[in-house]
């Protein structure tokens, strides 16, 4: 399978980030200030050059056509950054990747998809963004609907759909495309898990059709079952690279080790980004923030947000979802807490606020939890999503509960169930 | 029917001929996009088709009212509704296109961050898409003709020529203001305002005729006056255009060389800055 022809070579990779023009565009004045410091100054701007950060940092590897590439890293260290400099969408500051065949990047599903355009349309649409001929599109649309099981509403705009059937159809539509390369982002991460397993399957599908493959996910069960070969990245360097189980466990044991627990962690945000995250803390019975809490106990966490603008999206409003989604150090997602059926906050004319949610105890049991925060309005609109945002450990019961050592036997959730016993008598 | 080809992707500057063809190679999708800009305006708005009639006959009767009647405005002879009119189809388009254009960029923002295709295809498809409002507006303007009974004479045939004066005017000004608003902001403020100046630039409004001759070098090189000149003399027999519109066609090529040369400097970290 590694003696195909060379689908990527990359020597020396580099990108160079900005800090804070990455985010805002710079406006003219800045450019003038720039322009000025620059021609007062020249070459001993320190100051500058303490606000690069290199993304992706000198990254050397060969991939050969028909390999299953996973890329694991902690956020921030460079995955999607790598993904898209493979896919093209944006250049490196420094050297080069010789890429044969078409690429086509899964960063996203539904990327362009419109509300107003009926599943029919979007799927040209999405088609088309994707890198697909209209005659391609035409061949498989029957087979893309079928796989989405939505043929009765293809013709209904998509703002009315469920966001199962939007999700099942965007997905639909990517996985039917047919490029040499193919790069996938965490895309599996979405819908129920019926619909996750069927994914899973399809990506099973075009791993073993012969394509090349990156995929990126953290999910380690799902890079294991895919992948062949995973590279490593940590702050943007190449880490490790070698046979998946080898670097998979590498990168567990690396991962304990460089955590910050307790402190809200920015780094790999998007979205369209006119509310963002501002902090997430894990409060005690005072309010005061903590790193840990233990099993019985509430789990009570404050998200501040800050509003600049309204959003984008143009529809009406109904609130801003504030989800925050627990998961095991492994990456598994374990609950989902959405304040959607309280309405969610409320936007107009609000500059900043803080939202809490709790989470009755008893909880987990022990151990790390990380938690993936999102911002957004439902069906439409994706503002800001901030994934390993939190961690946080749990902690062994604080005062002795006798048969604790039977609830954290399995499983990972600690609940505590109502239970009744019908009895019926033996005749004496 | 597609050859696995090899690319290299790397920060460089130089003239890459694959820029080109993926253009060509993605043609389709610049059909995709401008049918998407057109399909969701008039699905959105109440008014639909009716707007693209509704903008440039407001305008008419405005400015025939103000200009026309109460200031005196001279139209080289012509009424003075279908004089300012047919000045207002191709200006219209001009507004509607260099607005949508250059605030293209960043409202994909979002697709732009996910997907790799050639960028200058946005705001391409920001400035076709209005050529369907603009096709409606002739429409109404060969209306409004037989209404004052004008029949264009072998002029005419001139028409295909300005109108691809005008399409390059919006791509040139669209171009290089969808690129220089994803790097500057603040750029999105201005172009309104600089929109609204260039109309009174125009010989929309009133004649060419009425600028003092030894300005005439200095107007001819707002390409519009050789497209709205060009677009009475064609369809409604107005002063034949001079030299005037050669220094505009010059001045359109230069224009649009300048604009690809700067996207093609920044579309390749765009969506760093996006």
């Amino acid at each position: 399978m590694t003696s195909g022809p060379l689908a990527v070579r990359a020597e020396h990779l580099g990108k160079r980030y900005r800090l804070g023009s990455r985010r805002h565009a710079g406006d003219a004045r800045d450019a003038l200030g720039r322009l000025a410091s620059r021609l007062l100054r020249r070459g001993a701007n320190v100051s500058a050059s303490n606000s690069l950060l290199w993304a992706l940092d000198d990254v050397s590897f060969e991939v050969r056509a028909g390999e299953t590439i996973g890329l694991i890293g902690r956020n921030g260290a460079g995955k999607s950054t790598l993904l898209k400099v493979l896919s093209e969408i944006t250049k490196p500051t420094t050297g080069f990747a010789d890429v044969t065949g078409r690429v086509g990047s899964l960063l996203e599903v539904g990327t362009g998809f419109h509300p107003d355009l009926t599943g029919r349309e979007n799927t040209f649409l999405n088609g088309a963004i994707l890198g697909m001929s209209k005659v391609e599109i035409r061949s498989k649309f029957d087979e893309i609907v079928a796989f989405a099981e939505i043929d009765r509403f293809i013709d209904t705009p998509v703002k009315y759909y469920s966001s199962g059937m939007y999700m099942r159809l965007a997905f639909a539509v990517a996985a039917h495309l047919d490029t040499e390369i193919l790069v996938v982002d965490e895309v599996l991460a979405v819908g129920d898990a019926q619909f996750q397993k069927k994914c899973l399957g399809k990506m099973d599908d075009v791993a073993r059709r012969g394509r090349t493959v990156f995929f990126v996910s953290h999910n380690m069960e799902a890079i294991q079952r895919l992948c062949t070969r995973a590279l490593l990245l940590d702050r943007g360097r190449l880490a490790a690279d070698g046979p998946v189980v080898q670097v998979v466990s590498e990168y567990r044991a690396f991962e304990r080790r460089a955590v910050d627990v307790g402190r809200f962690n920015a780094r790999g945000r998007s979205g369209t980004g006119w509310a963002r995250i501002r902090d997430i803390v894990l409060a005690d019975d005072a309010g005061a923030p903590v790193p840990a809490r233990h099993t019985e106990e509430d789990l009570v966490f404050d998200i501040h947000l800050e509003i600049e603008e309204g959003p984008r999206s143009g529809s009406s409003l109904r609130g801003l979802v504030v989800e925050l989604v627990i998961c095991s150090d492994q990456g598994q997602p374990l609950v989902s807490l959405m304040n959607v059926d309280d309405g969610g906050v409320e936007v107009p004319g609000v500059r900043a606020c803080r939202v809490t949610a709790r989470l009755e105890g008893p909880t987990f049991i022990p151990g790390r939890y990380r938690i993936n925060a999102f911002l957004g309005i439902p069906y439409l609109e994706h503002v800001d999503e901030v994934p390993d945002a939190f961690e946080f450990d749990i902690l062994p019961p604080a005062r002795p509960w006798r048969p604790y050592e039977l609830h954290i036997t399995r499983g990972l959730m600690c609940r505590k169930a109502t239970w009744t016993c019908d009895a019926e008598r033996k005749a004496v | 029917m597609h050859v696995i080809s090899t690319r290299r992707l790397e920060s460089t500057r130089r003239f890459d001929w694959r820029r080109v063809t993926d253009v060509w190679r993605y043609r389709e999708l610049l059909y995709f996009l401008t049918w998407r800009d057109v399909k969701v305006r008039y699905k959105q708005a109440a008014l639909g088709a009716a707007w693209a009639v509704i903008q440039p006959v407001m305008s008419m009767v405005v400015f025939t009212v103000f200009f026309g009647r109460l200031a005196h405005m001279p139209s080289d002879g012509l009424p003075y509704p279908l004089f300012t009119l047919c000045a207002l189809v191709p200006w219209t388009y001009l507004s509607t296109a260099v607005t949508g254009g250059s605030a293209s960029l960043v409202g994909q923002q979002h697709v732009l961050s996910k997907v790799y295709f050639p960028r200058i295809l946005v705001p391409l498809a920001a400035i076709a898409a209005p050529l369907v409002d603009f096709a409606i507006a002739i429409a109404i303007l060969v209306a409004v003709m037989a209404g004052y009974q004008v029949v264009p004479g072998l002029a005419v045939l001139w028409l295909p020529f300005f109108v691809a004066l005008m399409v390059a005017t919006a791509a040139a000004t669209a171009i290089g203001l969808a690129a220089l608003t994803a790097r500057y902001r603040d750029v999105r403020y201005v172009v309104p305002y600089a929109v609204q100046l260039w109309l009174f630039a125009t010989p929309v409004a009133y004649p060419a005729s009425i600028v003092p001759e030894r300005w005439r070098v200095l107007y001819g090189l707002n390409p519009m006056t050789g497209v709205v000149e060009g677009f009475r003399w064609a369809l409604i027999g107005g002063q034949p255009p001079g030299a005037v519109t050669l220094l505009s066609a010059v001045t359109v090529v230069l224009a649009l060389v300048g604009a690809i040369v700067y996207f093609r400097r920044v579309e390749g970290t765009v969506v760093d800055v996006l």
